[in-house]
């Protein structure tokens, strides 16, 4: 070698040698830092965002008129930024009464008028979830008389019509509520757009924690926000990088490069359980993972047909093995830990039976469909894993993997012969999934009711559309659960969805890591509770 | 084997001519041609893909109305020649549109990854270059004999190694089992935004802003990727320069040179490698150009935000503006790389002129 | 025939007639060319070692249906992640229990697939621009070069990438990304072999005869540039597997539950820290083949173009 080659080979053999000790080095102590998959956000705009990663950016950096307790989160909505609310005779008109003396992160004092320009920014902007707010009858033009602040310290909100009042509390508890700090977002307005194009890339809220940065697809760090109205951040700082693979997070979580895991596999999560300065977290979270049969398709179409799908998944094999830990079997629309939840479980592997269905319905070998799936591990080893059973029960299987977008597209147009895929609630309210899985008020395509899986399959229901408005109505928390409940029986039996799954999110962590909430089926990541 | 050997031989004939301004201005042409074929194979790849820009902006449960709105605002309701001819002038003037996926304009984006490539194929090239010169002097040297041989049968083996495997093992091994490097990414996540962004490569940065620290972590970083990249360049590197070698060793100088009773250490490493340095040039340029497309699959492996990267990423989530605009860029730096060596070679070896 | 061969080894015979100098027919000019690159290319060991490779590839895929113990789709979800040599799977099974090195002998077929297509694609397109852009001249040429330059400018894998993702993801539409990037070498030679023969004599004596251009292009150009053409491809190949299985590491090419080796990597790579096999298996199968293929390329180009051998 020359004289400069092997200086260089010593160069780099030297700082190798510096370096790899560094590697080991644990985070420092006021610091929590995160992998986890974050490519999905694509917008921090509260009034926008709609993705998993985007919710806990911002379940971080905003708080909510009516807000979860991270400590105690089964019981339900409590006071957020709202300290107490009453709600009128006729159940339309929600007064609610400001909380003292909390501030944003720019300094500003938080009033009703910033709550009123958040709900009604939100309503104006008509971005994708803007559903949540609408579906109560607020529109442009009447917001100025629905949403309103009386004076600094009340904000005053009239629905169309009369609502379970936990249905609307609810609402407001989801990310599009989030309260924006007005005077921020307005000396950022460009050509009146309240802010947004600023606020998709910047927060300005009262929450935990202030955005510092955001790198898409690579990295977002957030900084204490001393003021806290809640407590005091333990965590000065919190670093969440986008690491797509579990064989990389954990790696990184083994060497103590990062104190949280968010995405490993059940393979890894075994191969970490032996580890001593490791621990994993389980948390039943609210997604579905679920198969639809397009009902425009035949014989797709044909009853029989579908229930020989529901004996020819393998819930419990897969269960057991591929999705270990991380998904139970479940087969109702409403995730486990809703009001109304139902546990029954009616169908199993029967190949035979699936069979002796598909015989009946005169189809005994000439069903052959496409399953459209995301290109995902977890969905790609569920997909073959259904791609095996339903091969032996004589129903040929081709899988169309896509990315997520593509396969939507196909979806929504209503083209596609099976979607293989997941959904998470929007708000922590039954109607969440009831209105998407149980209510297609108009199937034609003209309707384009592209948000409703009901829709989409082209299930056309108009006895079980009624009972889900009727549901949402209910006052009395009881019989609405009961009502559901009965939803979600006949759904099971008719449905051309077949249910599978609901999400255990199972975290890796340091073991010095104390009190990280996941938000459970109805709120997201917090990290102000977290101490190490 | 390079592939961008081909492309230089056709545009050599400008520089060699009397007439060099008129053939500069039809390079200038012909230059702008390739450009505009460039982007419009990119603009029609990003108007038949099956993913909806749409929907990549309103997300899964969008109503009707909301995608309808959005459609519009994004200009696709234009005939297909509008929105073309929009796009190129939208390009000339420097902007190539807002990602999707970072809500940010392209071109700052693509100023923030571009960066980290351009390292990437730097220290690479280093690399590559600092083992395969000396590499193919030896295998030159000792033709027909086992050192010979060793090099040629390294260098088919970088050709033949699928780069993304490489990286998940030297990975497994190097991070994973031995702990010698640091793992994907750039810096540690911590060091991130640590040391002001002047020249936007981590390494130099670092020096300038005196922080040792986060140089050492960015060289522990940098250094597994650098050599799985490397040794593709390496292959490369050796391989010429053993083949530029054989041909000069043949020459009459040489044989001069030794008859002088120089010592044959002093023959080849200064006479010969000098004369070799010339053609050399422009293979490192090319394999240069190479690296910076070639570290895609690299980029993949080892979470290296960089240009690669961010244009797969923008790919599978149909953010158009962002493929198109780093498909220029690279496709730019593609070209101008090209150019150089061939200008290099040009203004370097007499005989070329 | 053999009659009229001067056999130069004063020996007789079929062998006589492939070693002749001084052949009295093309055919046996040919026959006498190829012979003598197989000598040449038999006396190199690495290039012997290539072509042993490719054979074995070639068998592997005509008879992996008879080689493989086991169905490479069929699941077992009790039995996954199982290490090499446990019995009934002598290089473990992956993450649905499929048994590894079936699914290896299958996906020599997924690859020898591609690598077939595209070779019938690329060089024949290729082949196609350059000659008729060298024999035609004038703006035809202008025009066909610069499309084949703005083909060049990209980078080849994003290239190939972004077709994929405009087309969908699967082995068809791979193999046409691959060659829709891969093409423009081919007319470059193509076109360069043209421009020396579209002025010699017996192109002009054709055309007195009153052939047209098509035919003296298809019939009589394009023959003459094919050998070159095939050195390149056989140098090719090892990019064309490796090209190919990077899109199936992306997911871009073929689809599951095809045994194709990229793929294979690229679910691997989830289990690689405590699973190695499942990743390293088919890397190692992919660097073998594309190994196989340079090393018998190289020993090509030494026997046909020894000036290149230096």
């Amino acid at each position: 070698m020359t004289k400069f080659t092997s200086a260089f080979a010593a160069g780099m053999l030297a700082a190798v040698a510096m370096t790899s000790t560094a590697a080991l080095a644990a985070t420092p102590k006021d610091t929590l830092v995160v992998a986890a998959a974050i490519d999905d956000i694509v917008s921090l705009d509260p009034a926008e965002a709609f993705e998993f990663s985007g919710g806990d950016l911002l379940q971080n950096t905003y708080d909510r008129l009516v807000e979860f307790d991270p400590k105690n989160l089964s019981a339900g909505y409590q006071p957020g930024l709202a300290a107490s609310w009453k709600v009128s005779e006729d159940g339309r008109t929600f007064t609610l009464t400001m909380r003292d003396g909390v501030k944003f992160q720019s300094g500003n004092p938080f009033t009703a008028e910033d709550a009123e320009f958040s709900l009604r920014r939100a309503v104006l902007l008509e971005k994708t979830p803007s559903f949540i707010l609408t579906q109560f009858g607020f529109t442009k033009d009447n917001i100025n008389e629905t949403i309103k602040a009386t004076d600094a310290k009340t904000l005053v909100i009239t629905t169309d019509k009369k609502y379970a009042q936990s249905f609307v509390l609810n609402c407001f508890s989801a990310t599009i509520g989030s309260i924006v700090d007005k005077k921020t977002a307005l000396a950022h307005e460009k050509d009146g757009d309240m802010g947004y194009e600023w606020l998709k890339t910047n927060t300005a809220g009262t929450g935990a924690y202030a955005l510092k940065s955001w790198k898409a697809n690579e990295s977002y760090v957030l900084e204490a926000n001393a003021e806290f109205w809640r407590a005091k951040p333990a965590m000065k700082r919190v670093f969440v990088r986008h690491v797509s693979e579990s064989a990389s997070q954990r790696l990184q979580l083994e060497k103590g490069d990062v104190d949280v895991a968010r995405n490993l596999t059940p393979d890894d999560i075994a191969a970490i359980a032996g580890n001593g300065d490791l621990k994993v977290d389980e948390d039943l979270r609210g997604r579905i993972v679920y198969m639809s049969l397009n009902q425009k398709k035949a014989p797709l179409n044909d009853p029989k047909v579908v229930e020989a799908f529901k004996w020819a998944v393998d819930y419990k094999g897969m269960s057991d093995t591929i999705l270990r830990g991380q998904y139970t079997p479940h087969q109702a629309f409403l995730p486990l830990t809703y009001l109304g939840e139902l546990k029954e479980k009616p169908y199993s592997l029967d190949i035979a039976k699936a069979k002796a269905l598909l015989k009946e319905a005169g189809h005994s070998d000439d069903v052959a469909v496409k399953i459209n799936v995301r290109n995902e591990p977890t969905y790609m080893a569920i997909a073959q894993a259904i791609q095996g059973t339903l091969t032996q029960a004589g129903i040929k299987v081709e899988l169309t993997p896509m990315t997520g977008k593509q396969s939507l597209g196909e979806y929504r147009a209503r083209e596609h012969d099976v979607y293989l895929g997941a959904w998470g609630p929007d708000y922590p309210d039954p109607h969440t999934n009831a209105d998407t899985f149980a209510h297609n008020p108009n199937n034609t395509d003209e309707a384009k009711l592209t948000g409703k899986l009901a829709w989409r399959n082209a299930w056309d229901i108009p006895g079980m559309t009624k009972e889900t408005e009727a549901a949402v109505q209910e006052a009395d928390s009881a019989k609405r659960a009961e009502m559901y409940r009965s939803i979600q029986r006949e759904h099971q039996q008719a449905s051309p969805f077949v249910i599978m799954f609901q999400k255990i999110e199972q975290t890796g962590l340091r073991k010095n890591v104390e009190g990280l909430v996941t938000g459970s089926a109805i709120s997201s990541v917090h990290y102000w509770t977290v101490t190490k | 084997m390079s592939l961008t050997g081909t492309i230089s031989g056709g545009r050599r004939a400008w520089l060699s001519s009397r007439s060099g301004i008129l053939k500069l201005g039809r390079l200038l042409i012909s230059l702008a041609v390739t450009l505009l074929g460039l982007l419009l194979i990119t603009f029609l790849i990003g108007r038949v893909m099956p993913i909806d820009p749409v929907l990549a902006v309103v997300g899964e449960r969008a109503t009707n109305e909301v995608y309808e709105a959005t459609r519009k605002a994004m200009g696709l309701d234009d005939p297909l020649i509008v929105q073309f001819w929009n796009y190129v002038t939208e390009v000339l003037t420097g902007n190539f549109g807002t990602s999707l996926l970072t809500s940010r304009p392209v071109i700052q984006d693509i100023a923030r990854v571009f960066p980290a490539t351009l390292e990437l194929a730097t220290v690479a090239t280093i690399i590559g270059v600092s083992i395969g010169i000396p590499a193919g002097v030896i295998a030159a040297v000792h033709q027909g004999r086992w050192p010979d041989h060793l090099v040629r049968l390294l260098g088919l083996f970088g050709y033949s190694m699928p780069v993304f495997w490489l990286g998940l093992v030297g990975l497994l091994v190097f991070y994973g089992k031995l702990d010698w490097v640091a793992g994907p990414g750039r810096l540690d996540v911590f060091f991130e935004d640590v040391v002001p962004q002047v020249t936007g490569v981590i390494l130099i940065d670092s020096l300038l802003a005196g922080d040792t620290e986060v140089f050492a972590n960015a060289l522990s970083h940098i250094i597994l990727p650098a050599s799985v990249l490397g040794y593709y360049s390496l292959a490369y590197v050796s391989r010429m320069t053993r083949s530029f070698m054989l041909e000069q060793l043949a020459q009459e100088y040489v044989t001069t040179a030794r008859v002088k009773g120089l010592s044959e250490a002093r023959v080849i490493w200064r006479h010969v490698l000098g004369n070799v340095m010339v053609p050399l040039i422009t293979v490192i340029a090319l394999s240069y150009a190479n690296l910076l497309e070639g570290s895609v699959l690299t980029e993949i492996v080892f979470a290296w935000p960089g240009i690669g990267f961010y244009i797969t990423n923008a790919l599978l989530a149909a953010d158009m503006n962002a493929v198109l605009g780093g498909t220029v860029v690279v496709g730019i730096v593609f070209i101008g790389l090209n150019l150089l060596s061939d200008v290099l070679y040009r203004f370097v070896d007499p005989r070329a002129r | 025939m053999t009659d009229h061969a001067v056999p130069s080894s004063g020996r007789h015979g079929p062998l006589a007639w492939l070693t002749s100098d001084s052949p009295t027919s093309r055919l046996q000019a040919k026959c006498v060319q190829i012979y003598l690159g197989w000598l040449g290319l038999a006396r190199n060991p690495l290039a012997m070692l290539g072509l042993g490779i490719v054979v074995v590839l070639i068998l592997a895929a005509i008879f992996a249906p008879l080689l493989a113990p086991a169905d490479p789709i069929a699941q077992d979800l009790t039995r996954r992640l199982l290490p090499p040599g446990t019995p009934g799977f002598l290089l473990g099974s992956d993450e649905l229990g499929r048994d590894i090195f079936s699914r290896l002998l299958y996906g020599a077929r997924v690859t020898l697939y591609i690598v077939a297509l595209v070779v019938i694609t690329a060089p024949v397109f290729g082949l196609l621009i350059g000659t008729v852009a060298g024999y035609a001249g004038g703006w035809v040429d202008v025009v066909l070069m610069r499309m084949t330059d703005v083909f060049l400018a990209f980078p080849r894998l994003i290239l190939a990438l972004a077709f994929v993702a405009a087309l969908g993801p699967g082995i068809e539409n791979a193999v046409l990304a691959i060659a829709l990037t891969s093409w423009p070498p081919y007319a470059r030679i193509a076109r360069a072999e043209t421009l020396t023969i579209r002025n010699s004599d017996f192109i002009a004596a054709i055309r007195l005869q009153g052939a047209s251009p098509l035919r003296i292009v298809v019939g009589h150009v394009m023959p003459l540039c094919i050998s070159s053409v095939i050195v390149r491809v056989t140098l090719d190949m090892a990019g064309i597997i490796l090209t190919a299985a990077g899109l199936g590491f992306l997911g871009l090419g073929a689809q599951p539950p095809l045994p194709e080796w990229g793929a294979m990597i690229s679910t691997g790579r989830q289990f690689i820290l405590d699973q190695w096999w499942v990743a390293t298996v088919p890397g190692l199968a992919i660097f073998t083949v594309s190994l196989g293929f340079n090393l018998l390329g190289d020993g090509l180009r030494d026997a046909l173009d020894p000036r290149s051998a230096r």
